[in-house]
C-alpha cells in the first residue's frame, strides 16, 4: 500500500470535511503555493479566543486538500495561542506521514492560511525535525520512492 | 519543410545516443530513469561535462586580459563557443551576446533598446502563451514607461489568433514579443509571418527561442526576428549561459546593459566609452567554462543533425499524443498534429491533480513536470490550475512513453478515477 496515497488520504481528498463557506466569519485568509498553484482559503468563527467553527475552500493536489480536511476537526476548540504553536510535526502526526521536501508545502498550506487568519502572519509554519532536516528529507525521498 | 525533415534519421541508434548521457544510467525507484522533463532542462552528454571539466583542469584563466598560454586557451574556448553557437543558428559571432539565460536576454532588451524605443503611449504586444520570463519584464517596462501591455489570444487548438493582428499592430505597437515554441502547448508559432507583419507596421520583434533551438533547425535571420534569445541548459549544454542574438545595427546603437570591466573602450574620470558588440553587453568575467560546454553541446547537436533530432522527437511526440489521448479521462492541450508542435505533451487527468500524477509517475522512475509551467496567464485561459507535462529529447524512446502511460493507469487505479 502506498504510504502517501492510502485510503485515509484519498477519502479526505474526495470527501473533504469542513469545506465550504461560513456566514459572517470572524477571520479569513487565502493563499496559494506559488510553485504549483495549490489554492487554499479558510473562514473561521471564534468564541472568545477559541476556534468555534471553520471552513476551508480551494483546489489543488490530494495532499493539500486532504490535509485541510484532516486537520479541520482537530483545529476546532483550539485557542489562537495553540494554533500559533502548531508546525510541521502537527501535520505529520495528523496525516500519519512525514512529507518529502517536494510535497511539504502542499501539506503545510492549510495550516498556513489558518495561522494567517488568526495571527495575521504570512510566514510558512515552522518546525524542524531533530536531525538535519535537509539530509533527512533527501534520505526519506530516496527511501520512499 | 516538415516533409523533408521526416526523412532525416539519426546517424546512430538511440541506444548509442543514450550511452552518451551518464545520468541515464541511474535507477529511480529500482527502475531505469525515464527522463521526460526536457522542457525544463535537458541532460548533458559526456562531451559537455568533459569540456567543462577540461577547462578547469587544464586551461582555467580569465579572458580578454593576460598574455600567458592558459589565457590564450581560455579565450579560444570562450570565443570558440560563441563561434559554434553562431554556426548552429545561422548567425555571425559578432551578433551573439552571452547572457545567463533567456530571462536575462529579455531583460537586457528591456533595459536598453526598449527603454529608448517604447515610450508613453506605446504598446508591447505579447501572447497568452508566454512564459513568465517574456511577460514580467514587459509588465515592469510598461509600468515604468507609461506604455501598454496587450495580449494576442490563443484559440481552442492552441494556435495564436492572428485574425486582427494588423489592426492591432497599427495601434502604436513598438515591440512584439513572443515565444517560438510554447513550453505548455507545444505550439510552433509562425514567427516569420508575424515578423513580416510587425515590421510592416513599424514594430520590432523579440522571439523567445528557449524551447525551439534545442529541437528544431533555427536560422535566426530567417525567423525575421530583431532579437532572439535561447539558453544553453535546454540544448544539452551547461546552466548559467544563454544567448541574446540581435541584429547588428540594433546592438550597435543600443546603450550598454551592465557597466563594468570588459565592456569599455576607455574609462575617463567622469565618463566612459564602450567596447564593440558583443563585449559591450558582457561586463565582468563571463561564464567561460559554460561557453566551452555550450560549444561542445553545439557540436553534439550538429553531429546528430538537427533535422534528425527533430524527426526523432516529432515521431515520439506523435506516439505520445496518440497513447496519452487514448487514456480515458485525459485531456491533452495544444495542437492535435505533431507536425505543428514541439516535443512535449501537456495533459490533465480527470479527478487527479497534476502534482499527484507527477509524484506517482516518479515512483515508477518516470520524471515528468507538473504545475503552471511559469505560464499562469495561459493556465487561466485553459481553466486549469496546473497541467502535467511530458517533454522529450533526442535520447527518449517509445518504451519510456509506454512507461508513462502505465504510470497514468496506476495513478488512476489508486485514485479510483
Amino acid at each position: 500500500m502506498d504510504p502517501l496515497y492510502r485510503e485515509y488520504i484519498l477519502d479526505h481528498y474526495k470527501n473533504p470535511r469542513n469545506f465550504g463557506d461560513l456566514s459572517q466569519p470572524d477571520a479569513e485568509f487565502e493563499d496559494r503555493n506559488p510553485l504549483c498553484g495549490d489554492e487554499m482559503g479558510v473562514q473561521i468563527k471564534l468564541e472568545g479566543d477559541r476556534i468555534a467553527d471553520l471552513r476551508f475552500h480551494g483546489q489543488g493536489c490530494a495532499i493539500s486538500q486532504a490535509t485541510a480536511s484532516i486537520i479541520s476537526d482537530e483545529l476546532k476548540g483550539k485557542t489562537v495561542a495553540e494554533v500559533a504553536g502548531l508546525d510541521r510535526r502537527f501535520i505529520a502526526e495528523e496525516i500519519g506521514i512525514e512529507l518529502s521536501p517536494t510535497r511539504l508545502k502542499c501539506g503545510l498550506l492549510s495550516l498556513k492560511v489558518v495561522q494567517g487568519a488568526l495571527l495575521g502572519t504570512d510566514e510558512w509554519p515552522s518546525g524542524t525535525p531533530d536531525e538535519d532536516p535537509d539530509a533527512a528529507d533527501v534520505a526519506r525521498l530516496r527511501n520512499e520512492i | 519543410m516538415e516533409a523533408a525533415t521526416a526523412q532525416a534519421a539519426l546517424p546512430r541508434a538511440v541506444e548509442e545516443v543514450r550511452a552518451d548521457f551518464p545520468i541515464l544510467a541511474r535507477e529511480i525507484a529500482g527502475r531505469p530513469l525515464a527522463y521526460l522533463d526536457n522542457g525544463a532542462t535537458a541532460q548533458k552528454p559526456a562531451a559537455v561535462i568533459e569540456a567543462v571539466d577540461s577547462y578547469y583542469r587544464n586551461s582555467n584563466a580569465n579572458v580578454h586580459r593576460s598574455m600567458h598560454v592558459l589565457a590564450a586557451e581560455a579565450e579560444a574556448l570562450y570565443e570558440g563557443g560563441r563561434r559554434k553557437i553562431a554556426d548552429l543558428v545561422g548567425a555571425r559571432p559578432g551578433e551573439i551576446v552571452f547572457v545567463r539565460n533567456v530571462t536575462e536576454a529579455i531583460n537586457l532588451v528591456r533595459f536598453t533598446w526598449a527603454r529608448e524605443n517604447v515610450g508613453a503611449g506605446g504598446t508591447v504586444l505579447i501572447t497568452a502563451m508566454e512564459h513568465h520570463s517574456n511577460i514580467v519584464p514587459w509588465q515592469l517596462l510598461c509600468a515604468e514607461q507609461g506604455a501598454r501591455l496587450e495580449y494576442l489570444e490563443v484559440d481552442g487548438q492552441g494556435r495564436l489568433d492572428l485574425s486582427d493582428l494588423d489592426a492591432r499592430l497599427a495601434r502604436g505597437v513598438k515591440l512584439v514579443a513572443l515565444t517560438h515554441v510554447s513550453n505548455v502547448l507545444g505550439t510552433i508559432n509562425p514567427v516569420a509571418e508575424i515578423a513580416e507583419r510587425a515590421h510592416a507596421a513599424g514594430a520590432h520583434l523579440l522571439v523567445d527561442g528557449a524551447q525551439a533551438v534545442p529541437q528544431m533547425p533555427v536560422d535566426v535571420e530567417a525567423t525575421g526576428a530583431d532579437f532572439y534569445g535561447f539558453t544553453g541548459h535546454k540544448m544539452y549544454g551547461p546552466t548559467g549561459i544563454g544567448v541574446l542574438w540581435g541584429r547588428r545595427e540594433l546592438l550597435d546603437e543600443m546603450p550598454p546593459f551592465l557597466g563594468g570591466g570588459s565592456m569599455i573602450k576607455q574609462v575617463e574620470d567622469d565618463h566612459s566609452t564602450w567596447a564593440a558588440v558583443p563585449a559591450k553587453f558582457e561586463a565582468g568575467t563571463p561564464a567561460i567554462a559554460e561557453a566551452a560546454g555550450l560549444g561542445a553541446a553545439a557540436d553534439f547537436m550538429t553531429g546528430l543533425g538537427i533535422e534528425a533530432v527533430r524527426a526523432h522527437e516529432r515521431e515520439l511526440t506523435a506516439y505520445a499524443l496518440e497513447r496519452v489521448s487514448a487514456v480515458p479521462g485525459v485531456t491533452v492541450y495544444g495542437p492535435a498534429d505533431a507536425a505543428e508542435r514541439g516535443a512535449l505533451v501537456s495533459f490533465t487527468v480527470e479527478g487527479i491533480h497534476p502534482h499527484d500524477l507527477a509524484e506517482l509517475s516518479n515512483r515508477e522512475g518516470v520524471a515528468i513536470r507538473a504545475g503552471h509551467h511559469c505560464a499562469q496567464p495561459l493556465m487561466r485561459r485553459l481553466g486549469v490550475p496546473a497541467t502535467a507535462r511530458a517533454s522529450f529529447a533526442v535520447y527518449n524512446t517509445t518504451e519510456e512513453v509506454d512507461r508513462l502511460v502505465d504510470a497514468l493507469e496506476t495513478a488512476k487505479s489508486i485514485f479510483g478515477a
